[in-house]
């Protein structure tokens, strides 16, 4: 067990130095860099080139790809990425102020999605109804479907604008939290709706079910006792990827509803060519996939018996 | 001296005073709220009360709100709140008025500007606003670089500062520099604590000046919002102010709001009180209705396509302007901006002092324009786009500025006349780049700066970057450079004149419209105004109860 973590680990390390090294090389060859924007500003000022010149001496951004790369490598196995250019502020400093924020928007819109999807996979599975059933089958294909920047731009429309119920801006209290969350729970939800009842469809089919019946079990034992805990194997396995969906609408919340967070600090990083910055975001993402992907295959002995970690088998 | 402004001198109920550049106490009597084009005007009516907090939305937040540092406007908004500057500008007269300087001088040939403080005034953490502070900040500015992206370019020629006494300062330039009065009016030369200019980079972006304006900053998240509060004790207004003593709001809370329907939404249910970052479709539905609207053309070089003529296809007069009479300004403004927005003039938009309306040099003339193109032996080939020896009349512009809809509009009118226009709309990052290894075609753009020396930083091919034009030096860059020399106003005008009119029908600039800012703000709002560069001043504004 103790050799599989090592080896996990080790494998995680070379991810991050991958998503280092790839998140470099796009970086240095998208055009234009951090400190022509910033001293162009918004109206191309003139700025005297000489001394747009020193200052990329000073970030040292004349200096060769190579020496450029293993410089900053260094630093950053020591957990220091650099300042960012717009501020002077170290790095990870800019991004762990934002990190709390994003976080608490990624576990509600998580937990409201685990609650939504499984609703509506329980409901569409299991309902006796064949109208209730298909309407809800139909619900999480349209959840998919349509852009999280609209649901964000319609929630905020009639519960902000209109009913006045929750703040449109901001990051203040459990109040601002409900809007964004939601909007990032509904494609999520979705996602995990689908996975969910194509699982419970098919796990209502084994042949143990009927055993169970015919062992005299109740229908809500059946459901939820046994058919609902084998369904949830395969959704588990999409752990990684909701936490990727997560991230990536992160951004279109925290845009729409003007949250503070990683989300918006990477459209700004990557728009002003901030390297320091996109390039700790870059292994924070990186990071949580790893540990995510990790955590996913040492709970799955637990949820599954038929899994053996101890030989880096994975079902 | 007033400025020869048509369609300004309309507006005002008695034309503007004659002023000398000394002592301009004068214009304290027309200083009120103003110099607005259009819009449903806020009613100046009830005395002002002090109290309250004003949510402002603004789009971007670049993670910094040191003036002397920032170049982008919504940084700008923040930042000229907090310091007070040596001169001030009138918005309607372009007159140059005491600020923190109660008197300025300058010698004859423009290389030496002499300021003697009032005294009294102070910095936020208690010290004296003295000759000796006004060394530090320059240098400080000089010191910073490109990190002073507008600060470094007006200081670029200084040769010496010296304190003659404490109230006394004296400004040396290696050549004449008859813009740096007016650059002393910015933000971005406004003033903060010597203290504060030993600060780190990142301590100064932060907020953590001590600034000698009517607000400090109280807290500043970066893409949350920055809140400013009063400054206790503040009474050096500037001559076009018409508070005197204190801010009346208690404090302003600059929210940062990036999405345009966000923005709309928060102003019509109350969330925010005012914005200038109303989308142009929607700045109507603040006419009336419990709202306002005011609009100014921002001064300056006005939305330009700059012709690269290192490009031997835009070296040809002929062709540049061509395109010039196939463009309809008339039409972009009517189509796709809002009633108060005006098609170019000039290469000056109208606000800008020295402003000369140039509209019959800036007509419709496709026929005229293809004319021209035949004449120089551009004939339509099979895909309706003209050619001459294998070469088409084909160019590319990068750009980022909205509406985007402006430059397709320019495509479909280029189109008649066989010229090729193709549009590759992108991010500002990518435009830079574009600019800075020099391979664009056409530039898009402007530059708002509210003193006619703008032309010489956009078009002369003589400043260090070159001009955006990118060719070789022209006897207009000796008109240019002299502008910058000349302090009678009349000898200046017409020097000014003689640039704009030669830019103008040699198409080295290719005007298409002004660049406005729309304050758009609930009725409670009060005495929130422009100052002369159109960027926005809280010191006058109050709420109503």
């Amino acid at each position: 067990m103790i050799r599989y973590i090592g080896q996990r680990l080790l494998q995680g390390a070379f991810v991050l130095w991958a998503a280092y090294t790839v998140s470099f090389l796009i970086l240095y060859l998208l055009p234009g860099d951090a400190v022509s924007i910033m001293a162009s500003g918004d109206e191309q000022n003139a700025v005297d080139p000489a001394l747009v010149e020193k200052l990329r001496a000073e970030y040292g951004l004349d200096r060769p790809l190579y020496e450029q790369y293993f410089i900053a490598l260094f630093k950053a196995l020591q957990l220091d990425f650099g300042l960012s250019i717009k501020n002077g502020v170290p790095a990870t400093q800019t991004v762990a102020e934002v990190l709390p924020e994003t976080i608490k928007l990624a576990v509600a819109g998580f937990a409201l999605a685990v609650l939504l999807g499984s609703a509506l996979a329980v409901v569409a599975a299991f309902s006796r109804n064949r109208w209730i059933r298909q309407a809800f089958s139909s619900l999480p294909p349209l959840g998919i479907a349509v852009p999280t920047f609209w649901i964000g731009l319609l929630l905020l429309q009639f519960f902000s604008f209109r009913l006045r119920l929750f703040p449109a801006i901001g990051n203040d209290g459990g109040q601002s939290l409900v809007l964004p969350a939601l909007t990032l729970a509904i494609p999520t939800s979705a996602v995990i709706a689908q996975l969910l009842t194509r699982s419970l469809h098919q796990t209502l089919g084994e042949p143990y079910i009927e055993q169970i019946r015919a062992k005299g079990a109740s229908e809500a034992l059946i459901n939820f006792g046994h058919a609902l805990r084998n369904a949830a194997i395969p959704t588990l396995t999409m752990l990684g990827i909701l936490v990727g969906n997560l991230l990536a609408g992160a951004v279109v919340s925290e845009t729409v509803f003007s949250r503070a967070g990683i989300g918006r600090l990477t459209v700004t990083a990557v728009n002003s060519r901030d390297i320091p910055v996109v390039q700790t975001l870059v292994v924070l993402a990186a990071a949580i996939f790893v540990v995510t992907s990790l955590i996913v295959d040492l709970i799955y002995p637990l949820v599954d018996p038929r899994i053996n970690t101890s030989r880096g088998a994975k079902a | 001296m007033s400025v020869p402004n048509p369609t300004a001198a309309r507006k005002l109920r008695k034309p503007a005073a004659v002023v000398s550049v000394l002592g301009a106490f004068a214009l304290l009597a027309s200083a009120c709220a103003g110099g607005a084009d259009a819009g449903t005007q806020q009613s100046a009516d009830a005395t002002p009360v002090s109290g309250g907090n004003l949510n402002f939305a603004v789009s971007v937040d670049r993670g910094c709100i040191d003036p002397q540092q920032v170049g982008n406007n919504d940084a700008i908004a923040i930042a000229r709140q907090t310091v007070a500057s040596l001169t001030s500008q009138d918005p309607k007269s372009g007159e140059i008025v005491p600020w923190l300087a109660e008197k300025f001088e300058t010698n004859t040939n423009a290389t030496s500007f002499t300021f003697t403080l009032r005294s009294g005034a102070t910095f936020a953490d208690g010290t004296a606003i003295d000759a000796a502070s006004v060394k530090t900040n320059f240098e400080a500015i000089k010191a910073l670089g490109a990190k002073a992206t507008l600060g470094s370019t007006y200081l670029s020629d200084v040769s010496a500062i010296t304190v003659k006494d404490p109230q006394t300062v004296v400004v040396d330039f290696s050549k004449p520099n008859a813009q740096f009065l007016q650059a002393t009016s910015t933000f971005t030369l406004g003033l903060l604590s010597p203290a504060s200019a030993t600060l780190s980079e990142a301590d100064r972006c932060a907020g953590k000046f001590s600034g000698s304006g009517p607000f400090s900053v109280k807290s500043y998240t970066v893409d949350k919002e920055a809140v400013l509060e009063r400054r206790a004790g503040y009474k050096w207004p500037a001559a076009t102010n018409s508070n005197k003593g204190e801010a009346y709001l208690d404090t302003v809370t600059f929210k940062i709001i990036p999405e345009a329907g966000n923005r709309t939404g928060s102003l019509q249910s109350g969330q925010i009180d005012a914005t200038a970052a109303i989308s142009a479709a929607d700045i109507s539905l603040f006419n009336g209705n419990g709202f306002w609207n005011e609009t100014r053309a921002n001064p300056g070089v006005v939305y330009n396509l700059y012709a690269n003529q290192s490009n031997p296809k835009l070296k040809e007069t002929a062709v540049r302007q061509a395109i010039s009479k196939a463009i309809n300004r008339e039409e972009i403004t009517k189509t796709l901006l809002t009633e108060a927005d005006q098609p170019a003039k000039g290469v000056l938009s109208h606000t800008t002092p020295y402003f000369k309306d140039y509209s019959e040099l800036l007509k419709n003339d496709p026929d005229g324009a293809k004319k021209l193109l035949d004449d120089a032996g551009w004939k339509v080939g099979t895909d309706g786009v003209r050619e001459k020896n294998g070469e088409k009349l084909s160019f590319k512009v990068t750009y980022w500025q909205s509406p985007k809809e402006v430059l397709e509009l320019v495509q479909q009118q280029l189109k008649v006349i066989g010229v090729d226009l193709q549009l590759k709309f992108t991010t500002i990052a990518d435009v830079t780049a574009a600019q800075a290894d020099k391979t664009y075609d056409f530039s898009y753009g402007n530059l708002t700066r509210s003193d006619p020396d703008v032309l010489r930083t956009v078009f002369a091919s003589t400043t260090a970057r070159g001009g955006n034009n990118l060719r070789e030096k022209l006897p207009v860059d000796d008109v240019l450079a002299e502008q910058a020399a000349a302090l009678d106003k009349d000898a200046r005008q017409k020097l000014v004149d003689e640039a704009q009119e030669i830019l103008i029908k040699d198409a080295h600039s290719i005007p298409l419209y002004e660049l406005s800012t729309t304050i758009s703000a609930s009725d409670k709002v009060k005495g929130l105004t422009f100052e002369a560069s159109s960027r926005l001043d809280f010191y006058d504004a109050w709420l109503s109860k």
